[in-house]
């Protein structure tokens, strides 16, 4: 059914269809408005047989879930930024013992500084921790990602986090069609646990493993996910077959035919991506992008295939490895590994700064020219970087080097960066 | 807990046989049909209070459930020596999730257990001070706040003994620990630190906080059997003796925790919503010193020189604990 | 609520506020793009068609016009002329149409009782711009506030669209309409 409804309230609707028992949640921007959705609906009454819990931190949150995911029913939580540093014990806990927990991340920045807006830094920080990552281009794919979520993640045994750009993806008002109950019920079916804590047939959960097994535990959390590489785009075509809409697989090409340049990104700048590849195409520019929606397990071989024919390949990416570059720039180079394209990592948008078409053109039109860094920050203010860096090699107590960038800028509260 | 008047057949001794009481009222361990939660074989040092605690604690609680138990087990010298892989000595639906969150893990169990209608089923989270009091604390407290149907049995034998014995923050004063070592002016713990889960957890108003002690095994079974019926957030904080952290002998563990309560220590009380409803009633009272003693821990008190300040502070502690909770002879009701 | 309007035109729309830190007193932006096609780009508008400005004390920032197409229309929440408000020779580039006041606040003191210009302006708009009709303003104004509160907000849209048809000749109908809408966050 179709809504003019905003991001955070379609996924509330949508995961509130999938029946989730338990859910709970520690309040974070850009989150809330999913949490307080879901309250209300389990408040008065319409998502019924669910237990919703105020919790007393994300840490709270999650082992909330783990403990309420054991005891074998389907679980829901949602956080960001800090609040999934909060938790990230229990991240990795509920990996570890195979939990099918769906976890909705807003993306959002990590502090310090702190920042509430959007980037992907919170997301990236626990890409190695065994959870499955999919990222959705548009709120329509956002809330049919949390309805393929439940499913590979109980299927698997394999918790999942649908990541959402905060913000520009939460907040913002768009046109979704909202699936029916009758649809998710017939399509997501009830959950069977591998492992569940039933007084009848007792076991011992989350017991301590030693050497001789461990690594054998931790190659099998990561076959799960190889296993997963095939599931995904299965389970794409298995959602499209019943709610007609592509969403979700492993990654999404646009105008690939004949691009000698593929940008690669995750998430909704996408959808700016794509207007200024549109842009270039009318000019002769030979370009096109890949989404990638499957972050963790990483489509190696589909990536590959991609970008085979491509001679640049541009990263957008909204996340930095400090004193490395790129972090999904460094995946792609590795699905790339002994080939001839050339990898361009930009680094944007960083704590929520909006990435712009003009800069994109501009951006792309440089990488035609082989005129870019192998690491490039998109739109950085080198006038405030020199400043500050000349101000620390003057002085030892220099003060809060964000304080003083800020006095820089002598921002009005109403300008638009 | 309800006393019946036993006869005693032997002079000279506190000795009275189960087989004199009334059935309805012997220990659950008295049983051979109890279930033996936490089965032998586990890896826990000799004389370990902790695994005495438990197995009472456990036990009693599933005869309490009728079988319908599931724990939630923080990390710690409990989970640890109970589960050394590739064995485990639960014989109950057991979880081990972290060490600062079985509280919330709890909770997640009780709330899936009722969206699943499955009102029976009785839940216990268990850990030990450290990750009760310190890093449990906010999970532990959210638990109390939203009155989850959870009880949480804490085994206070106050320190980190699984990492080595450090400190926590229920150790107590002038204890050696490793991060509080009996060297400088004032060796050991310092004064003036701590907290006491128990009444943090009456300041919470939940329906029933006790203590217990190993000293007192029938006690802490009545008390976790009088606990699993009632619903909403339970508090039991046992005190059990850790022979290798505490530097006493292992056959001297319940005699240890008989003298902490009997000096006033370790006081025995049990409260329902923020007040207390019973207190034990100290038989003999014990000057603090003599419980001091048999410990390596406080043996810097002593030695070279008794270390009288500090024996005369920790001693009105004592006095305090007698005089703030009622547990004077003659005073409160047995 | 404009996208909602333009929603049940069975148009494509894209709101979405910048996000500050939200407190009471601070002024805000929202963005609101409308489209027959599907909408991709997620930046924020900088070049809007049309601006709205709900806090005339805002004409004092620098840049509020900036990226203002040629022909983009203006619509100031005020009871005074434009040559009051200091702005006329600012924006005597605009269309003479394109450029005007209504009393938002005042309207809606008057049907709703309560200062909160924020639907009525969404009438003037409709007016001014022609790019979404009123009745679609007025239902997306219903659904959006509950009961009496829907009624009273959009009989305050209604008068501004009077007051605004008034004042202008029905421009035709754009394709791509941006706007871009000044405010300060509102205390309830």
């Amino acid at each position: 059914m179709w809504k003019q409804i905003e991001g955070s309230r379609a996924i509330a609707e949508t995961v509130a269809m999938c029946r989730p028992q338990v859910i709970c949640a520690y309040p974070i921007t850009p989150q809330t408005h999913i949490v307080e959705g879901l309250g209300e609906l389990v408040k008065s009454g319409e998502l019924a047989g669910c237990e919703f819990l105020n919790v007393e931190s994300e840490f709270g949150a999650l082992s909330v879930a783990i403990g309420a995911s054991a005891t074998g029913v389907r679980t829901y939580t949602a956080t960001a930024s800090q609040g999934l540093l909060f938790m990230a014990e229990a991240v990795y806990n509920a990996a570890g013992l195979g939990l099918p927990i769906v976890m909705t991340i807003g993306n959002r920045a990590i502090g310090a500084p702190i920042n509430i807006w959007n980037d992907h830094s919170d997301s990236m920080s626990m890409r190695d921790s065994g959870w499955i990552q999919l990222f959705a281009e548009t709120n329509q794919e956002a809330t049919d990602l949390h309805i393929q979520a439940f499913r590979l993640a109980e299927e698997l045994s394999c918790p999942v986090m649908v990541c959402v750009d905060g913000f520009i993806l939460t907040h913002a008002y768009d046109r979704i069609d909202l699936p029916l109950q009758h649809q998710v019920d017939a399509w997501l079916p009830r959950f069977e646990p591998r492992q569940v804590l039933d007084p009848a047939e007792p076991v011992s959960i989350g017991a301590m493993v030693g050497p001789d097994a461990f690594t054998e535990v931790r190659y099998l959390a990561h076959n799960k996910q190889l296993q997963a590489l095939e599931r995904i785009p299965e389970i794409s075509g298995e959602f499209y077959e019943m709610f007609g809409r592509e969403s979700g697989g492993l990654l999404r090409p646009y105008r690939l035919d004949g691009a000698e340049i593929v940008v690669v990104a995750l998430g909704s700048v996408n959808g700016t991506i794509q207007e200024a590849i549109d842009e270039l195409r009318d000019q002769g520019v030979l370009i096109g992008s890949i989404s990638i929606c499957s972050y963790r397990p990483f489509p190696l071989e589909a990536v590959c295939r991609a970008l085979m024919n491509a001679k640049r390949v541009v990263v957008v990416e909204k996340s930095l490895s400090v004193g490395l570059g790129g972090m999904l720039a460094t995946d792609v180079q590795m699905a790339l590994a002994g080939r001839r394209q050339k990898v361009f990592t930009v680094i944007a948008g960083l704590g929520g700064r909006p990435i712009t078409k003009a800069s994109l053109l501009k951006l792309f039109r440089q990488a035609k020219a082989d005129a870019l860094e192998s690491v490039t920050f998109l739109d950085l203010n080198w006038n405030v970087i020199n400043r500050q860096l000349a101000r620390e090699n003057a002085t030892r107590r220099s003060g809060p080097a964000a304080e003083s960038i800020l006095k820089d800028l002598a921002t009005l509260p109403t300008k638009m960066v | 807990m309800p006393f019946q008047q036993i006869k005693f057949y032997q002079t000279g001794t506190f000795t009275v046989g189960n087989r004199l009481l009334d059935p309805a009222v012997r220990t659950v361990q008295s049983d051979a049909r109890r279930s033996n939660a936490l089965n032998c074989g586990h890896r826990a040092c000799r004389g370990c209070g902790e695994a005495l605690g438990a197995r009472y604690a456990v036990d009693a609680a599933m005869r309490a459930s009728d079988g319908n138990l599931v724990a939630v087990n923080a990390t710690g010298c409990l989970e640890v020596f109970s589960t050394p892989y590739p064995e485990t000595s639960w014989q109950v639906a057991w979880i081990h999730s972290l060490f600062g969150n079985a509280a919330a893990v709890a909770a997640g169990v009780v709330a899936a257990m009722k969206a699943q209608g499955k009102n029976e089923v009785r839940i216990i989270a268990q850990g030990g001070d450290g990750g009760t009091a310190d890093i449990g604390l906010g999970c532990l407290s959210g638990m109390f706040e939203r009155n989850d149907d959870v009880l949480y049995i804490c085994y206070d034998n106050e320190a980190y003994m699984n990492t080595g014995v450090q400190r926590s923050g229920t150790t107590p004063p002038a204890a050696r620990t490793a991060t509080t070592p009996p060297v400088g002016a004032k060796p050991g713990n310092v004064f003036g630190q701590g907290k006491s889960v128990p009444l943090i957890a009456m300041a919470h108003s939940i329906p029933y906080v006790a203590t217990a002690s190993v000293a007192e095994l029938h006690d802490l079974e009545y008390k976790v059997e009088k606990a699993i019926p009632i619903r909403g957030a339970r508090y039991i904080h046992i005190h059990v003796p850790c022979p290798l952290g505490w530097g006493s002998e292992p056959h001297d563990t319940i005699k240890v925790a008989r003298l902490a309560v009997e000096s006033g220590l370790f006081p025995l009380f049990e409260a329902e919503y923020g007040d207390v409803t019973e207190r034990t009633v100290i038989r003999h009272r014990r000057p603090a010193e003599e419980y001091l003693k048999l410990q390596k821990r406080f043996a810097h008190l002593f030695r070279p020189q008794r270390d009288e300040e500090r024996i005369a502070a920790i001693q009105a502690i004592a006095d305090r604990n007698i005089q703030r909770f009622g547990l004077q002879n003659g005073e409160a009701r047995p | 609520m404009l996208s909602i309007a333009a929603f049940l035109e069975g148009r494509h729309a894209q709101a979405f506020p910048s996000f500050g830190s939200e407190r009471m007193g601070a002024p805000v932006m929202a963005f609101c793009r409308i489209s027959d096609r599907p909408i991709r780009s997620r930046e924020p508008v900088t070049q809007p068609d049309a601006l709205i400005i709900q806090d005339p004390t805002l004409l004092n920032q620098a840049g509020l016009f900036e990226g203002l197409q040629p022909e983009g229309y203006v619509l100031i929440n005020s009871a005074r002329s434009l040559d009051q408000l200091g702005v006329a020779s600012f924006l005597k580039s605009l269309p003479q149409d394109h450029v005007l006041t209504v009393p938002a606040t005042e309207l809606a003191l008057r049907y709703i009782g309560k200062p909160l210009p924020n639907s009525t302006l969404l009438g003037g708009f409709a007016a001014m711009t022609g790019e979404l009709r009123l009745a679609s303003v007025l239902a997306a104004i219903r659904q959006k506030f509950p009961s009496k509160i829907g009624e009273t907000n959009a009989a305050a849209a209604e008068a501004a669209f009077e007051q605004v048809k008034q004042a202008v000749a029905q421009p035709p109908l754009e394709h791509l309409c941006a706007i871009r809408e000044e405010t300060h966050v509102e205390a309830d």
